[in-house]
Order: structure tokens, then C-alpha cells, then sequence
């Protein structure tokens, strides 16, 4: 019944979408206001019914509901009712009608804070929103319905994957989807303003705490994952540049430049038609992300999508969106002149290289990505473009950009005298220098990695401090509280960004291995640390049996702790997982997996040091931080706050 | 098998990381004496497509296939082969699809020149843009808000 429910709530959701979709835009475009004022209450709507067809698929996998075929295939009566919830969108059709949740709630949100925006253009906002609601509304309907039933219903599930029935991977999909769908308001915005055919100052306000809050989200995703991978793959690599990845990653590079440019627009009037077409591509990669991810096309053996019509549906949106996106770009140049003057050294100038580099640097992973694709079908060369072309071709963007960041974010508008900044930073670039020819001369290989990685991370995070402290003026300490939040947003988020260059350097450059066999009681020596293998002992979880090992960790004979490696057999799915022990320190983990058990007796076990591993999830922390902090600026709220009391002084009167 | 690609498929879903089974990569048996030796076999096993994964390095991978040619490189490397020669094995063996990273010859120039040449386009289009934007008459800043936004704009910096 209720699951009857969900299924009439969708599809009364999907006839709430085109409603959105069809009346403001007319409204808007006619100047009628009824119709305009139309799309905040099917905003509201669309929101509820989606919100209300979720409640519903969830309720059915709490229940265990097995009549569901969705159920079927992805739960298990047994599972904990942790990965029962978050088996919802552990699939395709579920995580689907997540995405459309939050295409659905980021209309709604802007229904609800949008208020201060002019009429027409919240019109035009939420109708292009609903118009995206409903083009993955009939995507899902038409080709993936999450709701079909089974004529026989089965007497128990086939159970979750057991890679995903983890906490990481688990919360790993809402935030991306966050992430990938927040930018459809970017998108969203930058075509009602073409439509509008107004491009200002305060649109580059609007439009950028949305698409800050999306890269945010997605940051926290992309992390998530990544850390995902280091812990459970076994061997702690944490970033493949696989297709899928990819396909997260160039929304992230896109939505890194559109916040940046967007504050261009905001504060000088100037990147006016660039920033719109960022905010067009960013979204656009998050629909090829879709279509990379559920077509299965780039690496065909892996394909999702069995059913090809799910690939070419989401080829056909993507194709829409954009190509009607561009064509209205094109067509509405002229509304895009830019008004501020500036000099070659200014931040405006500095936030151009920002996004020429993020620019390419998306472009070349783009490109990397569908080489294969394109390879194949033009030339007949079947090929593959991996890992080791992605550091080469990917890392000196990342090089330079950190070169050059911490002198663009001090540089003051307009023109600037670069060697007033250079000065200020001297003492950064000193520290920097200092660190890199000290790590060189300790470090036993001699490779460049390391230094270089570690001085453009000192030369960050040295840079962002002087940055703030530039900001206090004289006043020192006594103003650094009371700096604006899009100061602290951004130097906590710049520095976040050495943290992470400098774990990457760190951990690639300086991880130490052991692979052996050992037996019971055998200790393993690596870089300093005794590794000693105590036990290992058969263990029943809730729908898993694993072979945990009790490992003792010390250095120098002190004991440090317990470890408890384990490998996993999920019965149900018929499938191994390893749960690798960690533990986590400041300057370095210890990573220990457990392998098979061998012939001759004793085990497979794989010891790493991985030097500043945690530097990697903990800078990309901070600069989501530092995204949160620029998005609770007082600008912002402000903003808010004034349309707030605006409402209030309305409804006094009527009282 | 079947099982191995359903669960591929059913990672699919999520949009990021799905590799295979959990990997155990390198066994200990395969290890070489020689830490040189086994240094520069891992080297080359990181440029190495596991042609059954998804993906995934030889070095990584827990695929059978994936120990063959661990075991191949190894028996190559102890032969007396140098690292090219025994990718040029390889290659010759089961093609460039074996390869992570692409020879920069014939069609794959397009692949390896995209960046850089971007990379000029936009530093071309950049600098003009900044020159354009330097010798620009300034409109005045007036132009840029109507009297009605300026007011509001007043208004809203007052609370």
C-alpha cells in the first residue's frame, strides 16, 4: 500500500515538475505575475511529493518489503538496519530517486530563501529547476521505476553488496548527489539570467552561495570515497583516476573556478559570460558524470546499464541541457559586457590564471577519460589511459596553481604592485624554501616528489597565515575574530589545500611495505615498527563471518596498541571483503591487511607505513570547512536577514 | 565469475570508486630476491593494465591474469631484460590495451598535446582579455546598478 503510495507520489511529482516547468517561464516571459508566483508553491510541492515517494522506497527496504524487486536485489532481512537505510540508494533506481530528492529539495530551498530575488528571475530559477526534476523524473519512470513488484515475492533478499554495507561508502552517495545536483542551481541561474538578459553584480551574488555549498558537498563526497578506498581496497591507494572518479572530479575542478569567477562578477562586474558558461559546463559534467557512470560506455566490460535505453535517455538530457544551454549562451553574448578596468598584476587577473588552470586541468582530465572511447570508435586503436598519464598530465597544473595562489589571493583589486605582496610573502616563501631543502637533505631516496610536494604545502598554509594576518591591519590579534567569515572561509580553504598536496607528496614519496608470510608469533620490523602477529580467530558478525587477527603494534618495545585486521565472507552475496587495521597518527598510519591463509601454514599479511596519509582527508576537511565558513558570511545572511524582516514588516499591518 | 560481474555492476551505482574485489595484489611468493629487482618490477607492474579489471594496475589487482603477468615481468626482469624490453614484451604480447599509459605516437599525439595546447589557447585568450579589460575607459561604477538597486542595495547594508 504504501509503496503504492510512493509510486503515485512520483508521478504526481513528475506532473508537479512540468507544471514548474511550463507556467513560470510563461509567466516570466509574458510579465504576467500569477503565473510567475506559480512556481514557489510547485516548488514547495514537487519537493514534498518526491520527498513523500523516498519516504516510501525507504520505508520498504526498513521493512524488508522482499515483494519489491528493488528490495530483493539490494537487502537482506539480516543486514543492520544502518546499511538497510542506505541500501535505498546502494543501486541504481534508488539512488536515482535521490538525485531527483535533491534536485527536488534545492528547488524547494530556493522556493523558500529566494525571496529576495527579483520576481521573474526566482521564476525563471525554479521553472529551469523543474524542468530538470522532470527530465530525470521521466528518466526514472519511463526506464528505471524503483517500484515494480514482484509477482512472487521471495523469502529472503539477495543481500546489499558488502563493499558498500560500510560507513564511508555508505554516506559517500548523498553527499556527492549534493554535490552533482547543487550545481543544477548554478545552472539553473545562469540560464534565467540569459533568459532574463541581465548579467550583474548581484546575480554573481545569488548564484554563488549555491554553487559554494555545492562544491562543499561535493568535496566532502569526493573525500569520503577516497578514504573509503584507502581503508577497504587492502593495499591503501586512495585515488585510481579511474572513469567513475573522473567523472566526480571534473564537476569539482569546474565548481572550484565558477566560485572563484563568480566572485569576479560579484565584486568587479568583469567574467561576466565566462562565469555564465562555467556554471553551464560545471553542470554539464555532472550529467556526463550520470551518463559516464549508468552507460556503462567507457569501460564497456563493466557495464551498469545492461539495458542500453537508460544510457541513451541520459545521453538525450545531457544533450538537451547542454546544447540548449550553449545555444542560449550564444545567442545572448551581448548582455555579457564586462565593466571593470583592471591591470595585468591584479586579483582579477589572478583569478583568471585560477580558472585557466583549473580550466585545462578538467579539460585534460576530460580528455584522458574519453580518449579510449575515441581511440577506439575513430581510429580502431583499442588503448587505455591510466593512472600513470593522469599524474603526468594532471600534476603541473596543480603545481602551478599552488605556485601562484597565495600571491593572487593577497593581491588587491584592479592594479596592484606586485612587489608589495612579494615582500609581505617573503618570509612564507623562505619557510617554504627551508622545509623542501631539508626534507631533501633528510630523505633517503632522492626523489622530488617529497620536497616539492611538502614546500608548495609549507608555502599554502605559511601563505594563507600571512594572508590573514595582512587582513588584521595593526590591530593584530584583536581583529582576527571579528574578520569577515569569507576571509577566514578562504584561507582555511587555500591552506586545506597544501595540507592535502603535501599528504599526497608525503604519503606516495615515503610509504614503506612489507609483504610476507608470516605464522603465529612471527614479528615483522618496518621502518622502526615491530609488527607481531598474535592470533588470528574465526568471529560471527550480523551477516558476515570473519577471520580477525590480533596484531601487536609497538616501536622501540613499547607497546602502541592492538590491531585487528580481518577479512570478511558475506555468505548471502558470496563474496570476501578486506577490513584492514589502521592506526592513524598525525605524521604517519600503520596499515596492516590480512591475506589468505598459505599452505605450508601461517598468513598473507601486508604491513604499510604511509607517512602523512591523513593529511589528505584532513586538508580536504578544511577546505570544505573553508567553504562552509565563506558560505556563513555575513553577505550572505544579511541578505537573507533583510528579506526576512521585509516579509515581517509586510504581515504587521494585517494583524 | 558471474557473481564477480553482477557485484561489479551492482558498484556501478555509486558514482565514485568501484573497483574490483578487495585486492590482494602482490603475493608474497612472487617476491624476487633481489630488492632491486623486485623494485623495478613493481615499477613496471604500476604501468601495466590488468586486462580483466576494471581499471586496476597488475600491481593492485588479485586477478589470476594479473599474477601471470606479475610472474611474466619477474621471469623477463631475471632473464637479464631491460624495463623496456620487457614492456615491449608485453605489449607485443597482448597489445597497447596492456599499457596505462599511452606511447605518444601517431593518433595518441591529439591525447598527449590536448593540454598543453589548451593550455596556450587559454593563456592566449586570458592575457587578451586582461589587455582588453586594462586599456577599457572605465564606465563608471554607476552603470552597473540602477537608482532602484542602489537604493535597495542601501537598504539591505544598513541592517
Amino acid at each position: 500500500m504504501i509503496t503504492e503510495l510512493g509510486h503515485f507520489c512520483l508521478i504526481l511529482a513528475f506532473a508537479v515538475a512540468l507544471f514548474q516547468t511550463v507556467v513560470p517561464l510563461v509567466g516570466a516571459w509574458r510579465r504576467w505575475p500569477g503565473w510567475m508566483a506559480a512556481a514557489e508553491p510547485a516548488a514547495l510541492v514537487q519537493a514534498v511529493l518526491v520527498g513523500a515517494s523516498f519516504a516510501a522506497l525507504t520505508w520498504a527496504f526498513v521493512t524488508s518489503d522482499f515483494s519489491l524487486r528493488l528490495v530483493w536485489a539490494n537487502s537482506h532481512s539480516a543486514k543492520p538496519m544502518l546499511y538497510k537505510i542506505t541500501g535505498v540508494w546502494g543501486n541504481h533506481e534508488g539512488s536515482m530517486l535521490l538525485w531527483i530528492l535533491i534536485v527536488a529539495l534545492f528547488g524547494g530551498a530556493a522556493a523558500l530563501f529566494g525571496t529576495n530575488l527579483p520576481p521573474s528571475l526566482r521564476a525563471r530559477v525554479l521553472g529551469v529547476q523543474g524542468m530538470i526534476g522532470a527530465a530525470f523524473l521521466a528518466f526514472l519512470l519511463f526506464t528505471s521505476n524503483p517500484f515494480l513488484r514482484l509477482a512472487v515475492p521471495p523469502f529472503d533478499g539477495q543481500d546489499l553488496n558488502p563493499l558498500l554495507q560500510d560507513p564511508g561508502l555508505a554516506f559517500h552517495p548523498p553527499f556527492l548527489y549534493l554535490g552533482y545536483v547543487g550545481l543544477s542551481m548554478s545552472f539553473s541561474f545562469a540560464i534565467a539570467a540569459l533568459l532574463e538578459g541581465r548579467v550583474d553584480a548581484a546575480w554573481g551574488r545569488w548564484v554563488r552561495p549555491w554553487t559554494l555549498a555545492a562544491w562543499v558537498f561535493l568535496t566532502i563526497g569526493i573525500a569520503l570515497g577516497s578514504w573509503w578506498a584507502y581503508y577497504e581496497l587492502g593495499w591503501g591507494g586512495f585515488w585510481f583516476w579511474d572513469p567513475v572518479e573522473n567523472a566526480s572530479f571534473m564537476p569539482w575542478l569546474v565548481a572550484a573556478a565558477l566560485l572563484h569567477s563568480a566572485i569576479v562578477v560579484e565584486k568587479r562586474e568583469s567574467l561576466k559570460s565566462w562565469t555564465i558558461l562555467l556554471a553551464i559546463i560545471a553542470f554539464g559534467f555532472s550529467l556526463i558524470g550520470a551518463f559516464i557512470t549508468r552507460s556503462g560506455i567507457i569501460t564497456s566490460v563493466h557495464a551498469f546499464a545492461t539495458d542500453p535505453e537508460r544510457g541513451v535517455f541520459l545521453l538525450a538530457i545531457t544533450a538537451a541541457f547542454m546544447g540548449g544551454g550553449l545555444t542560449l549562451f550564444a545567442a545572448r553574448s551581448e548582455i555579457m559586457a564586462s565593466k571593470g578596468v583592471f591591470g595585468l598584476i591584479s586579483r582579477e587577473s589572478a583569478l583568471v590564471f585560477n580558472n585557466i588552470l583549473l580550466g585545462v586541468a578538467a579539460f585534460v582530465v576530460f580528455v584522458g577519460t574519453i580518449w579510449p572511447l575515441v581511440s577506439e570508435m575513430t581510429f580502431d586503436r583499442k588503448l587505455s589511459v591510466g593512472a600513470p598519464f593522469f599524474n603526468m598530465a594532471f600534476t603541473p597544473f596543480m603545481v602551478a596553481l599552488g605556485v601562484i595562489l597565495p600571491l593572487g589571493a593577497m593581491l588587491p583589486w584592479k592594479r596592484a604592485k606586485l612587489g608589495r605582496i612579494a615582500r609581505k610573502l617573503a618570509p612564507a616563501a623562505v619557510l617554504a624554501l627551508a622545509v623542501g631543502a631539508l626534507v631533501w637533505a633528510m630523505e633517503e631516496g632522492r626523489s622530488a616528489l617529497g620536497p616539492v610536494g611538502l614546500m608548495l604545502g609549507t608555502w599554502l598554509v605559511a601563505g594563507s597565515v600571512v594572508d590573514l594576518w595582512s587582513r588584521t591591519g595593526n590591530s593584530g590579534f584583536a581583529r582576527l575574530g571579528r574578520l569577515p567569515r569569507a576571509d577566514w572561509g578562504r584561507v582555511v580553504a587555500h591552506a586545506g589545500l597544501g595540507v592535502t598536496m603535501a599528504g599526497i607528496a608525503g604519503m606516495l614519496a615515503w610509504q614503506s611495505e612489507d609483504i610476507r608470510v608470516v605464522q603465529i608469533g612471527d614479528t615483522v620490523e618496518l621502518s622502526g615498527y615491530e609488527i607481531t602477529l598474535e592470533a588470528v580467530n574465526q568471529v560471527q558478525g550480523p551477516n558476515y563471518v570473519s577471520t580477525m587477527a590480533d596484531v601487536r603494534l609497538s616501536k622501540d618495545g613499547r607497546e602502541i596498541g592492538t590491531m585487528h585486521p580481518e577479512k570478511r565472507v558475506y555468505p548471502v552475496a558470496g563474496m570476501p571483503t578486506t577490513e584492514a587495521a589502521l592506526d592513524n597518527g598525525f605524521l604517519r598510519d600503520i596499515y596492516i591487511a590480512l591475506g589468505d591463509p598459505q599452505q605450508g601454514g601461517g598468513w598473507a599479511m601486508r604491513s604499510y607505513v604511509k607517512p602523512l596519509a591523513n593529511w589528505i582527508w584532513g586538508g580536504a576537511l578544511l577546505m570544505a570547512l573553508g567553504g562552509a565558513l565563506s558560505l556563513s558570511d555575513r553577505r550572505y545572511r544579511v541578505a537573507a536577514g533583510a528579506a526576512k524582516q521585509a516579509r515581517v514588516q509586510q504581515g504587521v499591518p494585517a494583524e | 565469475m558471474r557473481r564477480i560481474v553482477q557485484t561489479l555492476r551492482a558498484l556501478l551505482c555509486l558514482s565514485l570508486l568501484s573497483l574490483a574485489l578487495p585486492a590482494q595484489a602482490v603475493q608474497p611468493d612472487e617476491i624476487l630476491e633481489d630488492p632491486a629487482l623486485e623494485e623495478r618490477a613493481r615499477d613496471i607492474s604500476t604501468g601495466l593494465r590488468c586486462l580483466v579489471c576494471r581499471n586496476e594496475n597488475i600491481d593492485d589487482s588479485n586477478a589470476d591474469l594479473a599474477r601471470d603477468l606479475r610472474l611474466l615481468v619477474r621471469e623477463r626482469l631475471v632473464a637479464g631484460d631491460s624495463d623496456e624490453e620487457v614492456v615491449d614484451f608485453i605489449v607485443a604480447r597482448y597489445g597497447e590495451y596492456v599499457l596505462l599509459q599511452p606511447r605518444a605516437g601517431g593518433s595518441n599525439l591529439v591525447l598527449w598535446l590536448a593540454g598543453p595546447a589548451m593550455l596556450l589557447l587559454g593563456v592566449g585568450i586570458g592575457l587578451g582579455y586582461i589587455r582588453r579589460r586594462g586599456r577599457a575607459r572605465s564606465m563608471g561604477e554607476a552603470e552597473t546598478l540602477s537608482a532602484e538597486e542602489e537604493a535597495r542595495l542601501k537598504e539591505i547594508l544598513k541592517n
